[in-house]
């Protein structure tokens, strides 16, 4: 028997891999992981202290930079849970326009993670193909709105611009493109064998313990749980079109992996559909107060972002600032389960497994 | 983090964009429209006063009529006028009043959700004890959300209840979020059931000097770093909390920043 020491590792809050700054102390028994602990906070900005100084519209920029690789869908809680507080109908228009960026954002989401996964395990080129394709999206946002990352595109009661001439045909052409190309990664990865023998099997858990952890989008699905509240708690315009929930069996890496890119797939099909009844006029402002002041009450929305479900609670005391408001961050709450991942891993299945966790450290530090 | 900064760069070095333009412009719109300063409350009642009650303008007008029948006098028809002005507007103030009135009141019957809320109170009630609820209504504005608050020395035990009850197997934890009332501390908690798909929403109250409430951290691990993030920044303490330290500020921090009454301790933080 080789007598091994144990070590006290620190990895982070600037690791490549952790995609920004988490940090996480590993305790290894020579290259076996005995205990994790995960430091937090690094990147926190009081997001929730700030917003109660801020009128609601003030507010949407900050959920901008909450999870800046999703920014659309952040933006959305948020208007909607306001909208909900106060009973506001949105125009057709708008909430079409708002249901085409959530789900181009869901693909540019996905696609960072996908690039960037690869990379962490060791694979460069596949990284360069995500992000060519996901500058296409941001594109397609910058020419909309005017920003490529932090869009503030949705306000309460629609959207802040229209689309400018032209730009829905070429989310029309967007679309083949990007399912050609999504072929293309399937074949330069989803097949490769040291890829397969590296998430295959590893950073196991049964539907139970996600449930339990409360574990969110790709993270709870890849258990075999078919819950994607797009389905089953429709919000927007996601009752009217038809898609599939890609569930898992195994919960392990490589089901995450395969629930993401069939969620891409399944996102383009939900924008075809999208496009095709997209209408031609109409207004993208519903009839809003100039000062958007809800009323006394409490609401909690929720919808289904790339990495979960996203909430936002909101204590309203009639004023135009939120007396408290609360954001459900699903990579803070997916992130629970990994130090109790980690144990019995080796170090080099720590990268895997953050990986697949897929995290954001803004939206974890808030 | 690394990436967000690259992006901002390249934004910048795009000023061509014909939208940013505009972007300034109407910005300077929205500061100099004098509209801005009308409130909601001056909207709403400008909507009311559109749709008047043809009927009560006309009851109202007819008191005015023999005022009018009388020999040409200016001043008497002026008062008349001013007269049925005066009624006209108390008459809209009554019927507010009344739609007001009506409006909270009628959607108190219908609530669908109303059996739900009634069955778990009934459960509670059974099991733990009669007093365990403190409070109970629906949620009208979040889509008749059932909601229920717990008396602080009963919630352990009736968290319990509500995740293991075959009925209600509310096994999903979804928020959890801690609220500074000023005159307590609030601790929301929204339940799911992920068979059922039912939803509810919970609250206990605790003491704002010593705040207490027990952790449930053993009944959904969801809880753990969400009743350490309130024990954080709101200063709640989770006995039964396998793990409690400040998660989001530094350990050495004084204070609860999410308090209402919160100053920091270095004024230039």
């Amino acid at each position: 028997m080789i007598r091994t020491e144990e070590l006290l590792l620190n990895v982070g809050p600037q690791h490549p891999s952790t995609h920004g700054v988490f940090r996480v102390i590993v305790k290894i028994d020579g290259e076996v992981i005995t205990e994790a602990v995960p430091v937090l906070g690094y990147l926190h900005r009081g997001t929730e202290k700030l917003a109660e100084n801020l009128t609601y519209t003030q507010i949407i920029p900050y959920t901008d930079r909450m999870d800046y690789v999703s920014a659309m869908t952040s933006n959305y809680v948020l208007c909607h849970a306001v909208e909900t507080l106060m009973q506001i109908e949105i125009p057709e228009r708008a909430e079409f326009l708002r249901f085409i960026v959530m789900e181009l954002q869901r693909i540019a989401s996905h696609l960072v993670w996908w690039g960037t996964y690869l990379l962490d395990i060791g694979a460069m080129s596949p990284f360069l193909y995500a992000f060519r394709d996901r500058e296409i999206i941001i594109d397609l946002f910058n020419e909309l709105c005017g920003a490529r990352l932090t869009y503030f595109y949705m306000r309460v009661g629609g959207v802040k611009w229209d689309a400018p001439e032209g730009w829905i045909d070429k989310v029309r052409e967007f679309v083949p493109y990007m399912k050609e190309k999504l072929k293309e990664y399937h074949t330069l990865v989803s097949g490769n064998e040291i890829f397969l023998s590296r998430i295959k099997g590893i950073g196991i858990y049964d539907a139970k313990t996600a449930i339990d952890y409360g574990l969110s989008g790709a993270n709870l699905r890849c258990t075999g749980v078919k819950w994607d509240i797009r389905k089953d708690q429709p919000y927007s315009l996601y009752d009217r079109y038809e898609f599939d929930v890609p569930v898992g069996s195994k919960g392990d890496c490589y089901d995450r992996y395969t629930c993401r890119m069939e969620e891409i797939s399944q996102s383009l099909r939900l924008l075809e559909q999208a496009l095709a009844e997209f209408p031609e006029e109409g207004e993208i402002m519903g009839k809003v107060p100039r000062v958007i002041r809800p009323p006394e009450g409490e609401v909690y929305s929720r919808i289904e972002s790339p990495r979960g479900e996203i909430g936002c609670h909101i204590v309203s005391r009639g004023k135009a600032e939120p007396y408290r408001i609360k954001f459900r961050r699903p990579s803070f709450t997916n992130l629970q389960i990994f130090p109790k991942l980690l144990i019995g891993e080796t170090m080099t299945n720590l990268v895997t497994i953050l990986g697949a966790i897929d995290i954001v450290v803004g939206e974890v530090d808030a | 983090m690394s990436e967000e900064n690259k992006e901002t760069k390249d934004a910048n070095a795009e000023p061509s964009d014909p939208r940013a333009a505009e972007i300034q412009e109407s910005r300077e719109d929205i500061k100099l429209d004098p509209k801005l300063e009308v409130s909601q409350e001056d909207v709403s009642s400008n909507v009311a006063s559109t749709d008047r009650d043809p009927e009560s303008t006309a009851k109202e007008a007819s008191p005015a009529a023999p005022a009018e029948t009388a020999p040409a006098d200016a001043e008497a028809k002026e008062k008349a006028i001013a007269e049925a002005r005066a009624a006209r507007a108390a008459a809209r103030e009554k019927k507010e009043q009344e739609d007001a009135a009506e409006a909270s009141a009628a959607p108190k019957e219908p609530s669908p959700n109303q059996p739900r809320l009634d069955r778990i109170l009934q459960i509670i009630k059974e099991n733990i004890n009669t007093d365990a609820v403190e409070d109970s209504s629906i949620n009208e504005r979040d889509h008749d959300l059932p909601t229920i608050t717990i008396r602080n020395s009963d919630w352990f035990a009736c968290s319990q209840l509500l995740k293991s009850h075959v009925e209600l197997n509310l096994n999903y934890l979804r928020n959890v979020s801690g609220v500074d009332q000023e005159t307590h501390l609030e601790v929301v908690y929204y339940l799911l059931s992920l068979s059922s798909k039912h939803e509810y929403c919970i609250k206990v109250k605790t003491d704002r000097e010593a705040a207490s409430i027990a952790s449930v951290t053993p009944v959904w691990q969801t809880a753990n770093w969400n009743e350490r993030e309130i024990y954080d920044l709101l200063g709640i303490d989770f006995p039964g909390h396998p793990d409690l330290r400040r998660i989001m500020m530094p350990d050495d921090w004084v204070g609860y920043p999410l308090r209402k009454d919160y100053e920091s301790i270095d004024p230039e933080v």
